[in-house]
């Protein structure tokens, strides 16, 4: 495939924190991690899903001017942002595991209607809902 | 208006979690404070700078959001869905719940009943069924009334 959603970014307060949580608390591996004097471009991907990338971006210059990003800063820390799905074969099981790696859990799993699902935070206050779909 | 450390935000919103994924216990300032890790005297009005409501009124939403899930989803009587919900007397919830929606619960659960008849989960054929005798009442009085049971009236009248 050649057309199609490439990178969506994520905003988080540090990008070495931010790193260490989705590489070694989620599995995901680096795919890019570039750095031009401030802005470091970083994106990470899930072992499964090679064409897709998740950008891990701060907020400041040379994007933003202060009090923009002192702005973003704040929708992320206060859990604003907008809402991301992670598919798992087996919820409660990656919960677990999770768990065990210190993730912290907002809502243990839940089942509806045969699907289950569970939330969790990225240390920045990404809230992510990781969902085992119905089979 | 002051703009609070993100750090901060990031402790308060883990309180608002909290009382998310149990807002049937209870929650103190004294407990909520310990979770954000600040002290008891600046958990509420931080909170409600980050918010924008009172944590204490954060919670009776959540409280009412999900009785009113459990009044529209089960057939629980409304002094169970009270107490599941984290209330200790009938009398309170009733009255938040009014306070905050504007409609008593009992009033709220008629309501989505027959509003979404095709809800598996809802029993709601028994809401449905007990307007329907009417409509039928009316249909079939009017036939009655007409000279022929097979036309309609409005033919007649032409």
């Amino acid at each position: 495939m050649s057309q199609g959603v490439d990178v969506i970014g994520l905003y988080v307060r540090d990008q070495d924190e931010a790193l260490a949580f989705y590489v070694e608390k989620l599995g995901f591996r680096v795919h890019t991690d570039v750095k031009n004097g401030n802005y470091r471009w970083l994106t990470v991907q899930h072992p499964d899903q090679p064409s897709f990338q998740l950008g891990l971006f701060v907020p400041g210059p040379p994007v933003h001017d202060a009090a923009t990003a002192e702005t973003l800063h704040a929708v992320v820390a206060k859990g604003a942002m907008p809402p991301l799905v992670l598919a798992v074969d087996d919820c409660q099981a990656s919960y677990e595991q999770m768990s065990a790696r210190g993730v912290e859990f907002t809502q243990e799993p839940v089942k509806r209607y045969g699907s289950v699902d569970a939330g969790f935070r990225d240390p920045s206050g990404n809230g992510w809902k990781m969902i085992e779909a119905r089979r | 208006m002051e703009v609070l450390d993100p750090a901060l935000l990031r402790r308060l919103l883990r309180a608002k979690d909290r009382m998310d994924a149990a807002s049937h216990e209870d929650w103190p300032v004294r407990r909520l404070a310990r979770v954000s890790n600040v002290s008891e005297a600046h958990f509420a009005r931080s909170f409600k700078q980050a918010f924008g409501v009172p944590p204490h009124r954060y919670l009776l939403t959540r409280r009412i959001e999900r009785a009113t899930a459990l009044l529209r989803d089960t057939d629980r009587s409304i002094t169970e869905i009270a107490f599941e919900t984290g209330w200790r007397s009938l009398g309170t919830f009733g009255r938040t719940f009014r306070d905050v929606t504007g409609e008593n619960p009992g009033a709220v659960r008629e309501r989505a009943r027959a509003s979404a008849p095709s809800l598996a989960r809802v029993p709601a054929c028994h809401v449905s069924a007990a307007h329907r005798p009417h409509l039928t009442t009316a249909v079939s009085e009017k036939r009655r009334h007409g000279p022929d049971d097979m036309i309609p009236s409005h033919q007649q009248e032409d």
